[in-house]
């Protein structure tokens, strides 16, 4: 945790939550720097996965790109989280550092919208490419809003 | 010799032409050698492949948007869909998921008989992906009898969950029941015939000379490679890696039973296809340490808020009468919180993000599907190589369609 305080100027807010996993917060400023330092020096070779999520009543930062980095040889796994406003929804590419990241920016770019700055090839990979939407915001409910037949009140989300 | 140039697009080209006479091939979408729907358009020059681009998305049915609308207990036939020749394994990852989430302890008697009904899907799951391995290099017989094998793997399911392929197996909590007196008469019987015919498939393909002339050097990838792609699972260790979720994050008591990982060198079809074969093995002699092993105690934990009572409870007694309906209108409080839950999948590490704000259904889950992540390195892994040789990449590196599009 130290060495994640040093490279961020002790702006990253660093927790070990209660299923011991270490969560750290990051701009999308730092992430660039912190993960070269994370896999270059710390020995995290590994990117498990990313992902975004959705929540929108958390204004200027309605967005979260979430990023899984295992450590392979000390088997430690650290979670990075990016808060993006939904005006400013553009975060610098992890392609530089991890092949692999190819595909699963694409996916998060598809559902979400999360623009990856310096992607190479930033296009739609499981939806239709003439598609206008991000079908995971949540402002995209499953269902057709316009059905009068069913009521949800009591147990619907 | 021929030179490799990497697009800024991350295509990949080769230098060399024969006469400049460039074809371009349609592999799929539904072509009966990508054993699934997703298409590649290949450049080729005869035989030579110069270039490939994957289109996938074909079979895409939204789980993570779905996911967001079911209760808890209702995903479990979602993950059945992933990778469906090994469903057990993915219905056993999300039980455990949502345990870690709210904090359920299970019996060791529970942990035991998952390790089974996932090892025996692991076998599964090789079996097909290197019965067709043999198909597409033209020997159709050791799939023929490996079928039949996965048939009886097939069986089992029923005794425990009563469905084969899409199981919906066991519940938040443990099983829906014990294992019965069939299940055991089977699972023996099944111990005792399968390592002989296994054998038999061995002995006609492993160090077969014309197997091993086909399949030596088709689509290797280095291990430095594999792991800048995130590799995961057999793929990652034919290359050389011996990473293992079982070995290295032990869940449902991995960690009291002895075998050991089979790792490759070359990364290539052979020892993909290698790496396989001693799996299962490693697999058998998993099962028959945890039927040996296997505790006494309940089935399931004693979680009423998870697991359904038994039915005729629930016309007697009010306490079953709540749960059943709470569990059933999917009306369970689950604790709020994020959990990064993975299982070593037949195809390597299956992992599920899964945040919670307290409500019925998930806030947000992600699948960490590996097929998804390590089938963006074929097109690196069969250029400049000849056109059969990019379908037995496939077939070995198992991309499973359901998987890949979730």
């Amino acid at each position: 945790m130290a060495f994640i305080n040093e490279n961020t100027n002790n702006s990253a807010v660093c927790s070990v939550d209660q299923y011991d996993m270490l969560n750290v917060n990051v701009t999308a400023d730092q992430l660039i720097d912190l993960v070269d330092v994370l896999k270059n020096k710390q020995g995290f070779i590994y990117l498990t996965d990313i992902c975004a999520a959705h929540y929108p009543e958390k204004v200027g930062a309605e967005f979260e790109v979430i990023y899984h980095l295992h450590n392979l040889i000390e088997n430690q796994r650290v979670r990075l989280k990016v808060a993006l406003a939904e005006s400013d929804i553009n975060i610098p590419t992890l392609t530089v550092h991890f092949v692999g990241a190819n595909w699963m920016e694409r996916e998060t770019f598809d559902f979400y919208g999360v623009n990856f700055v310096g992607h190479p090839d930033l296009r739609r990979i499981l939806n239709m490419d003439d598609m206008d939407y991000h079908p995971l915001r949540k402002q995209y409910a499953l269902e057709d809003e316009t059905r009068t037949d069913k009521n949800d009140t009591f147990f619907g989300r | 010799m021929s030179e490799l140039i990497i697009k800024s697009t991350g295509q990949m080209i080769s230098t060399e032409t024969i006469d400049g006479d460039i074809a371009t091939l349609n592999l799929g979408p539904t072509h009966p050698a990508t054993h699934g729907i997703f298409q590649n358009i290949l450049k080729v020059d005869g035989e030579r492949i110069l270039s490939a681009e994957p289109t996938i998305g074909y079979i895409h049915r939204a789980f993570e948007k779905l996911a967001e609308r079911r209760p808890y207990n209702q995903i479990t036939p979602i993950t059945d869909r992933l990778n469906y020749c090994s469903s057990p394994i993915n219905n056993i990852g999300w039980h455990m998921t949502v345990e870690k989430l709210a904090g359920i302890e299970v019996p060791k008697r529970v942990d035991y008989m998952r390790v089974i009904v996932m090892e025996l899907a692991r076998i599964a799951d090789h079996l097909v992906c290197n019965s067709v391995i043999g198909v597409d290099t033209g020997a159709l017989t050791g799939f023929t009898y490996m079928f039949q094998e996965r048939e009886k793997i097939y069986e089992l399911y029923e005794e425990i969950c009563g469905a084969r392929l899409t199981t919906n197996l066991g519940r938040i909590g443990g099983f829906e029941r014990d294992f019965n007196d069939i299940f055991h008469a089977k699972l023996n019987a099944f111990l005792k015939e399968f390592p002989v015919n296994f054998d038999e498939f061995d002995r006609l393909l492993t160090r077969n000379r014309i197997f091993m002339d086909r399949v030596i050097g088709a689509g290797p990838i280095t291990a430095e490679r594999a792991v800048e792609y995130s590799f995961s699972g057999p793929n990652l260790r034919a290359a050389g890696l011996d990473y293992d979720v079982r070995v290295m994050n032990p869940y449902s008591s991995y960690q009291d039973f002895d075998f050991s990982i089979p790792v490759g060198k070359d990364g290539d079809t052979y020892d993909r296809f290698v790496v396989r074969q001693e799996e299962i093995r490693q697999s058998l002699s998993i099962i028959r340490q945890a039927l040996d092993k296997m505790p006494s105690g309940d089935f399931h934990a004693n979680v009423p808020e998870f697991y359904l009572p038994p039915k005729e409870e629930v016309y007697r007694s009010m306490e079953s009468l709540i749960y059943h309906f709470k569990i059933v209108m999917g009306e369970t409080t689950i604790p709020a919180g994020e959990v990064y839950y993975s299982v070593e999948g037949a195809n390597g590490e299956l992992g599920y993000y899964l945040v919670s704000d307290g409500g019925r259904t998930p806030y947000r889950l992600h699948f960490r599907r590996p097929c998804f992540i390590y089938y963006q390195a074929y097109p690196e892994m069969i250029v400049d190589s000849v056109l059969s040789d990019a379908i037995l990449t496939m077939s070995s590196m198992n991309v499973i369609a359901g998987e890949l599009d979730a």
